[in-house]
């Protein structure tokens, strides 16, 4: 296979704050609280921490983050570019760098105030020069493209066109994932499900293909996940959850948030390349996968998931998530803690936990016989296993 | 109205130097002859260097469209309506569609360009249905 990551690493410890719309604390002592959570999951101490990786949006600089948890020592630490992007390159990074042996254990952070504090949800300003992607911004700010929700309608009402897909249709995943957050006391949306009624009587963000209620959540919270090699990860205190397959994707005509200049922008060219680069990594096909955790920012982008690994046929999302198959018992439950829509927006690294929570048995919605679970963020994926 | 500063930067000083003189101009490679659009310093298909600039025509299809409802630019009253056109010349290019109600608008509609003086002397390209598409 063309990697050998998969033997080599696993996710030993997993940690989160409580997520909320106002947190009343500090990002740096979110990431602290749920580095420290983590370990202590892990059976490990900060003394054991030499690598740390973070999104390159976050603010919490690894300085402080050291200083603050009494980490004597890094050999390595790294950021994974933009935000969603991130979400499973994060792993990737780290995973490498202890297959490489440039470190042991790696901590992995996430942490913001994205509710109460910078609200990624109001309009932004173009920049001349940036590193989360905003360079490309100016070129659609000016139109009144000033949001993610925007940018990414945009690429979406595309594929409604193409496909004949509705509103009401993406309003099939909204229900699905706030039925699973309903029962997560985690969950922002705990014991708040929504009908599909509901969901078309609420407001147009982007017309016509997002309302409220197909949008995340804007969070406060911190999640954190330790890895480590599969040799230390045999004596702590969880039966470590395997790295099978890690990959990251930037494609030409690619963009961030939007995707407007691929040939065929009716599904996403990224999450395709991911998918055909975990397949080949692990060798597994979608039957042998038993959950999905698919970035959800916006409901229509799972149906460009749930096509581009080949859960079902180009349009036909629609069908499988209308017939039950994102549910307990369907073919592939996806984003069993409510997703970003249901459970929190923690630029997805809260969907890792999950997947991990599957694995062991753990999660709040188990389902039974986990021995696979895809995490995949359009432009960065991972396959968990049973160790 | 009101609209952001589109914040040219050196590499694509020349397309908002079109939009000044009320033309879309696009970069053409001078050593292979491919079109490329966002504009960049270098063909990524034959690494030339230097570049010839063209006046596009002007006309094109819608290729997407949404309506925002909450955004920040504002408008006379009438609904922003942000679209990707396809250029005749193969570029997509985010605008927005005038002189149309939302729900006549098609993916695949005929549209050319025009050009507004927003406040501020912020001057964008516009689009508008060709005559006899709308």
């Amino acid at each position: 296979m063309s990697t050998g990551l998969g033997d080599r690493t696993v996710i030993a410890g997993i940690g989160q704050t409580e997520f909320s719309r106002n947190s009343g604390r500090s990002e740096l002592q979110l990431a602290a609280e749920a580095s420290l959570a983590a370990l202590d999951d892990a059976g490990l101490s900060v003394c054991d921490v030499d690598g740390m990786v973070t999104y390159t949006l976050d603010s919490t600089g690894e300085f402080e983050l050291v200083r603050s948890l009494g980490i004597k020592e890094l050999r390595y630490y790294s950021r994974a570019p933009y935000g969603g992007a991130a979400t499973c390159a994060v792993v990737l990074h780290a995973a490498a760098a202890i297959a490489s042996g440039a470190a042991n254990v790696v901590l992995i952070y996430r942490a913001f105030n994205e509710r109460s504090g910078r609200r990624f949800g109001l309009p932004q300003a173009p920049a001349a020069v940036s590193s989360n992607g905003s360079y490309w911004w100016r070129w659609y700010i000016p139109f009144g493209l000033d949001t993610p929700a925007k940018w990414a309608a945009l690429h979406f009402q595309r594929y409604m066109h193409v496909y004949g897909v509705t509103n009401e249709d993406f309003g099939l995943y909204s229900v699905a994932c706030r039925k699973y957050a309903a029962n997560n006391p985690n969950a922002y949306f705990y014991q708040r499900p929504i009908t599909l009624e509901e969901h078309q009587n609420s407001r147009w963000i982007v017309e016509p293909v997002l309302r409220l209620l197909d949008c995340c959540q804007e969070s406060d919270g911190g999640v954190a996940i330790v890895i480590t090699s599969r040799e230390r990860g045999r004596d702590l205190r969880h039966k470590p959850v395997r790295i099978v397959a890690a990959a990251q994707s930037a494609l030409w005509g690619g963009d961030i948030v939007s995707d407007y200049y691929h040939d065929d922008i009716c599904g996403m060219a990224e999450i395709g390349d991911i998918a055909a680069k975990l397949w080949t990594q692990s060798g597994l096909r979608p039957g042998d996968i038993q959950a999905a955790m698919l970035y959800d920012h916006f409901s229509p982008i799972v149906f460009m998931h749930l096509e581009e690994f080949g859960f079902c046929g180009r349009g036909e999302a629609r069908d499988f998530i209308k017939d039950g198959n994102i549910e307990i018992g369907g073919a592939l439950p996806v984003n069993t803690h409510g997703g970003l829509l249901g459970e929190a927006y923690i630029h997805g690294l809260n969907h890792i936990n999950e997947g991990v929570r599957q694995l062991r048995g753990a999660a709040i919605n188990q389902l039974p016989n986990v021995e696979h679970v895809l995490v995949s963020a359009g432009m960065s994926g991972l396959i968990l296993g049973q160790a | 109205m009101k609209r952001r500063v589109p914040l040219p930067v050196r590499d694509d000083q020349f397309f908002w130097d079109g939009v000044a003189q009320g033309e879309i101009r696009l970069q053409r490679c001078a050593g292979c002859g491919k079109l490329r659009h966002p504009p960049g310093p270098i063909c990524p298909w034959c690494h030339s260097l230097e570049v010839r600039i063209e006046r596009a025509s002007g006309r094109g299809t819608v290729y997407s469209y949404v309506i925002p409802r909450h955004t920040a630019i504002e408008s006379d009253g009438d609904p922003v309506i942000v679209a990707l056109i396809e250029l005749e010349e193969g570029a997509r290019l985010v605008s927005n569609l005038c002189g149309v109600a939302p729900d006549r608008v098609r993916n695949g509609m005929a549209v050319e360009v025009f050009f507004t003086e927003f406040e501020d002397g912020v001057r964008l390209h516009q689009f508008r249905p060709m005559e006899g598409s709308a």
